[in-house]
């Protein structure tokens, strides 16, 4: 009955304060600007059944994308067993679908007992890839501290998961002869012989709470943690832009301005206004709200990064970063717009609110210009995320509001823009333009 | 075009010629081969000369949206008024914008890369390659470039043209959609590298010559003029050569 009691105010309270954590995730991520969705909703669901359901994109290599499965799979499917473990946590009973399921009962919990066994597997031979191997794209230098310590408590985490799992099961199956028939626990279920009764209900009692509080942990853990992905990855790949990837966003009221210089007809009437014009990103409140999806739900895998052909000649510029500065001056913005501190409004006079607030900060206090100058556009990130993160947007929309809001950039292309404004041609030349027909 | 417009004649295709097309020296020779083939296969093609602008890709990826749409609207009323329909371009980023973003402001054409054409114009028989050409048996490799690679999805049409070389093509570690950036795009063409170990171009050159292919063949003049670079600061300018497509098959087709 304590017990019952006890078990029903921890889980009430860690959804209560994991809840509260994802909806200031929500908040956070429509600070970005609205954004419409375009396109065949199939081919959204399409890109959620391949990349992030089957994992499409990780397969392009094939022992870590094993491994991260086994991981995954593990995962989702021992959340079945989370039910079981709610209601025998409320209502004091034991193994509540054992005798309503009999046989199949002991098939989903073999099952998962397997999954458990290989996801062990995984997750040492990923903590000495990590830790052991130092494969260079887990120790570029914005993964130091957090970063680095998040994905190995994760896999911490599994671990201790997996144990009290076998933990639980092993000392019941002793306990009750057998009965339940669980793949693996019936070979480890030996190793209790001779242990008294008493001592095999504590240890049982022991796995189980470890096991759901390390589930409930997890759950808290997560809205701060780079594992909001296997949440996020869903969501993210379902809004993923479904435009070709060499379209750059258009600017109408650039382009209406440009065509009403030259007279051509202007059909949309949205008016510019041109006291407050601002071009392009330098905030995530001018970010689009998918870009700020795209941070939240990125897995800092770091895949963008190791193709990228800066970050690989040894420039600052490293596409995961972009992405992580992001999701940090989001949760920078959210802190501060949760702590009510009035010197953060920007008109001092109304409230504090997300479209009143000013805090002196930007996300070129994250990101260098030479970051953002690197960028050949190649789209080798955007091919290789796993997730449908596209870090070459957010790039772009930096270097517009460089250049048309704050009229800086790069020196050297300066001449380029000049020659394209005078000439119409990258360099300025003496030539025609169809000079070369001469000698054809 | 302007020519063939005022006599009332109207091309299969229009070439669209590009700024490295127009003025660089070594682009300027990818634009004469393809003129060459065009000729050979009697396709009628016009340009449109010094109606052409830039189609300000450099621009918009620098982040200047306004340098973009004058360049964009000027060079759609020129192409809208000829009613051109067709557009063949010897490079990716003209391709990849006059293709997928001039819609938006109004200009809707048929857009295919050269390597698309001259794969066209092989399988239909109207290229017939030269019996045992100056490139049989010959080692070549292929840079894929970005905008015609990943950002557009094509990877077979310029292979398929290879192949028709009877030489033997050798892959580089990292090609299609893995290809690795020659280090031009994104306006990165007109400025320096930011700071950094090694250019970008240096580390492709690299894994080109990693194959022991003697050619290198390109799709783009900004790759075209990367790659050679690349290989020349390697000092091997003088074992391994670089070749736009349109100019290895000129070299090898029946004229
Ligand atoms: S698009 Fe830019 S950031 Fe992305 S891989 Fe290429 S150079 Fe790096
Ligand atoms: S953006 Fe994508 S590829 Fe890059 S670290 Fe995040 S999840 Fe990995």
């Amino acid at each position: 009955m304590i017990s019952s009691i006890i078990f029903t105010l921890i889980a009430v309270g860690s959804f209560v304060f994991a809840g509260r954590e994802f909806l200031k995730i929500r908040r956070n991520i429509l600070l970005g600007k609205e954004l419409a969705i375009e396109g065949d909703t199939r081919q959204r669901w399409g890109n959620v059944f391949l990349i992030a359901l089957g994992q499409q994109k990780m397969f392009k290599r094939w022992i870590p994308a094993v491994l991260h499965l086994f991981i995954y799979v593990a995962f989702v499917i021992t959340q079945v067993e989370l039910i079981e473990i709610l209601v025998d946590g409320i209502f004091g009973t034991h193994r509540f679908f054992y005798a309503p399921l009999g046989g199949f009962y002991s098939f989903i919990i073999s099952f998962i007992e397997v999954l458990s066994v290989l996801a062990l597997v995984a997750t040492i031979a990923f903590l000495v890839r990590r830790n052991i191997m130092r494969l260079s794209r887990f120790h570029k230098p914005e993964m130091k501290g957090w970063p680095s310590k998040d994905a190995n408590l994760i896999l911490v985490l599994e671990i201790f998961l997996i144990f009290f799992i076998f933990l639980m099961n092993s000392s019941d199956m002793h306990l009750h002869d057998n009965k339940y028939g669980f793949a693996v626990s019936q070979f480890l279920s030996p190793i209790w012989e001779g242990t008294g009764e008493s001592t095999l209900h504590l240890l049982e009692r022991v796995g189980w709470w470890g096991h759901i509080l390390v589930v409930f942990a997890f759950l808290n853990y997560l809205p701060f943690s780079k594992h909001l992905h296997i949440i996020f990855a869903f969501p993210n790949t379902y809004f993923a832009s479904l435009k070709s990837r060499g379209e750059m966003e258009n600017m109408p009221e650039i382009m209406n301005e440009v065509k009403s210089m030259f007279g051509i007809p202007v059909e949309s009437t949205d008016a510019v206004n041109a006291e407050n014009l601002e071009f392009g990103a330098n905030d995530v409140p001018s970010l689009s709200w998918k870009n700020v999806l795209d941070a939240y739900s990125c897995t800092e895998c770091g895949r963008c990064t190791a193709v990228c052909p800066a970050n690989l000649t040894g420039k600052k510029l490293s596409p995961r970063k972009i992405v992580m500065d992001i999701r940090d001056r989001a949760d920078e913005i959210g802190k501060k717009l949760d702590s009510g501190n009035a010197d953060f409004a920007k008109d001092k006079n109304q409230p504090l609110s997300a479209s009143n607030f000013d805090d002196g900060r930007s996300l070129f206090d994250y990101i260098a210009a030479e970051e953002i100058h690197a960028c050949t556009t190649c789209n080798a990130c955007v091919e290789a995320c796993p997730v449908l993160i596209n870090p070459l947007e957010p790039i772009l929309k930096l270097r517009r509001y460089e250049i048309l809001s704050l009229s800086q950039g790069p020196q050297e292309w300066l001449p380029m823009f000049n020659s394209l404004e005078n000439s119409g041609a990258v360099w300025s030349m003496s030539q025609d333009r169809d000079a070369w027909k001469a000698d054809l | 075009m302007a020519e063939m417009a005022a006599e009332g004649r109207e091309p299969e295709i229009l070439f669209w010629v590009g700024c490295a097309g127009s003025f660089d020296a070594r682009a300027q020779k990818v634009t004469k081969a393809i003129c060459q083939v065009l000729d050979a296969v009697g396709m009628s093609f016009a340009i449109l000369g010094t109606e052409e602008m830039c189609t300000g890709d450099p621009a918009r990826r620098a982040g200047n949206e306004f340098v973009f749409q004058t360049l964009a609207l000027q060079n759609i009323q020129i192409l809208n008024g000829y009613e051109v329909k067709k557009i063949v371009t010897a490079c990716p980023h003209c391709f990849n914008t006059l293709k997928n973003e001039y819609p938006a402001l109004g200009g809707n054409y048929e857009v295919v890369h050269h390597s698309q054409l001259l794969q066209e114009l092989i399988n239909a028989g109207r290229i017939k390659m030269s019996e045992g050409g100056t490139f049989k048996g010959k080692k070549i490799t292929y840079h894929d470039s970005c905008y015609l690679g990943r950002v557009n999805g094509v990877y077979e049409a310029p292979r398929a043209v290879l192949e028709s070389l009877d030489s033997q093509l050798v892959e580089m570690k990292r090609c299609r959609s893995n290809g690795l950036c020659c280090g031009a795009g994104g306006a990165q063409m007109f400025k320096e590298d930011e700071p950094g170990d090694k250019r970008i171009n240096l580390e492709r050159a690299e894994e080109a010559l990693k194959t022991g292919a003697s050619i290198v063949a390109a799709n783009c003049p900004f790759c075209l003029t990367m790659m050679q670079d690349g290989i020349k600061a390697k000092d091997k300018q003088d074992e391994v050569m670089v070749y736009d497509l349109a100019e290895l098959i000129v070299n090898n087709m029946v004229r």
